[in-house]
């Protein structure tokens, strides 16, 4: 399945970065390397141009642990309805 | 309807009548009453769009402040935050009423628990004042600034929190001022819709084009020897709505403000509407029009500009708090002359790079300027890079 892909009415789940706490220096990158990168000031960069990225199934249980591991609470994740 | 329904093609700033209720009624006629399903049935057929910046569908907006079970509460932002915008203070200075019409058709059809008018602080705002004296308005001044007019750093201010936006995850619509669902929009789209409310959506959109309805205020500054704040309808040809404030020898003209795009003096026959004014990555956002001379070196000029809107950065996201002032920076050395062939890369990357990674628009906005700067003057760019200016060429040739 390629990174992103939301097909046959399956719900996708979104990664939302609070950039106001965001903090940079990023465990999140470490947890989720196919889906974020760090920019050159240690933030958080989705890899595809996409504001709140969608979480591959295989990636959900890792994007949850990037989510409570976050220190300043800047990560959620969220369907979009 | 107990008055005429205007047939000029000039609706909102000749006809204002100022801080005299009587002389407004007179004008305009009483305030219809309409319910929410009119209004919005109305607003919905009209096509109105914002005229702060964002060009979002206004029924759309209401709609989705109906839609919540809570009362919500109506702001009329009249920030203005561009610096090279006007309009919204001329407006308010001109035609009070019509703002304030906007905005109490709106707080009744729904129920609204308050409405506020927020105005800079360093406006006067003795005439306006005078005008929402009795009609139920709370005028609000607050502090100014670039950003301070973005919807979620309006809210955060009426909240008595500082000039800074706040995370868009929710919806001011769902969870504004007070926690309750509000609706902000910029004071000339709530004077659009007390006319649109007022004369019907197919008044509104015997003017303009099809896809792009109405009229706009435009704010016209630079090289013109007549500056100042015009109404055209949407779809206008730029060249002709700039003709009234006899621009000079035009190098290139700044559409939508410092968040806006470079229209070069090859393309003065666009018309102004997102649609065309897309063709240059531009829309026309608050209506302004910056006319740069030809004489003037754009890239200075441009790099002055992402100086300030580093400087306005609020400073509370780390993309745009440390992305922008190095935009800037690399911007200012290559207008300065520095021959370093890597930097119009450098540039465009950090432009890319900050892009929708702010809690705001800003960092966008400002990304959109530098990376049409870099399009838009690409001779500049090149010559820059030679140890040389057109711009100073002709300088000296004249
Ligand atoms: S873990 Fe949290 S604070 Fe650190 S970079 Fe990621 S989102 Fe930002
Ligand atoms: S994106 Fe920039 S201007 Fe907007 S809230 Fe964040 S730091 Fe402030």
């Amino acid at each position: 399945m390629p990174l992103g892909a939301a097909e046959g009415g399956v719900v996708t789940t979104r990664l939302h970065i609070d950039w106001t706490r965001c903090d940079g220096h990023g465990s999140c990158a470490e947890l989720l390397p196919e889906l974020l990168g760090l920019d050159d000031f240690g933030f958080p960069v989705v890899r595809f141009a996409e504001r709140d990225p969608a979480i591959p199934r295989r990636d959900e249980e890792a994007a949850r642990h990037a989510v409570r591991s976050c220190p300043v609470m800047a990560l959620r994740l969220y369907e979009p309805g | 309807m107990s008055t005429a329904t205007p047939t000029t093609r000039t609706r909102l700033l000749l006809d204002g009548t100022g801080p005299d209720r009587e002389a407004h009624l007179a004008r305009y006629g009483p305030l219809p009453r309409s319910g929410c399903v009119d209004l919005l049935t109305t607003v919905q057929d009209s096509g109105l769009t914002g005229r702060g910046g964002g060009g979002f569908s206004t029924a759309t907006k209401i709609r989705a402040v109906a839609a919540s079970p809570r009362r919500p509460v109506v702001v009329g932002n009249g920030l203005e935050g561009e610096p090279l915008s006007a309009k919204d203070a001329v407006l308010l200075a001109r035609n009070p009423h019509l703002v304030l019409d906007g905005l109490e058709l709106l707080a009744r059809a729904l129920r609204a628990r308050s409405a506020i008018l927020a105005l800079p602080e360093a406006a006067d705002t003795t005439a306006i004042g005078v005008a929402a004296g009795d009609r139920g308005v709370e005028v609000v001044p607050l502090p100014g600034g670039f950003v301070a007019g973005q919807e979620t750093a309006l809210v955060n201010q009426l909240d008595g929190g500082p000039a800074m936006p706040r995370d868009p995850f929710t919806r001011v619509t769902d969870a504004g001022v007070g926690g309750r669902p509000t609706l902000v929009l910029n004071v000339e789209t709530l004077a659009q819709l007390a006319l649109v409310v007022r004369y019907g959506a197919s008044w509104f959109t015997s003017i303009g084009v099809d896809d792009d309805p109405g009229s706009s205020l435009f704010t016209i500054s630079g090289s013109v020897r007549h500056p100042g704040v015009v109404e055209a309808e949407r779809g206008s040809v730029l060249r002709a709505v700039l003709a009234a404030a006899e621009p000079r020898k035009i190098g290139a003209v700044l559409v939508g403000g410092y968040h806006g795009a470079w229209v070069p003096a090859s393309g003065l026959g666009v018309r102004l509407t997102d649609r065309e004014l897309a063709t240059y990555d531009a829309s026309v956002g608050a209506g302004v029009l910056h006319v740069l001379d030809d004489s003037a070196c754009p890239l200075a000029h441009a790099a002055e500009i992402v100086d300030y809107l580093a400087s306005e950065s609020a400073g509370q996201c780390g993309p745009c708090l440390n992305g922008l002032p190095r935009m800037a920076d690399d911007l200012r050395r290559l207008a300065a002359g520095a021959r370093d062939p890597a930097l119009p890369g450098a540039i465009r990357r950090l432009s890319r790079l900050v892009t929708g990674r702010g809690a705001c628009a800003h960092p966008d906005g400002s990304a959109r300027f530098v990376a049409s700067t870099l399009d838009v003057f690409r001779g500049h760019v090149a010559a820059h890079l030679e140890g040389w200016c057109p711009s100073a060429q002709r300088r000296a040739a004249s």
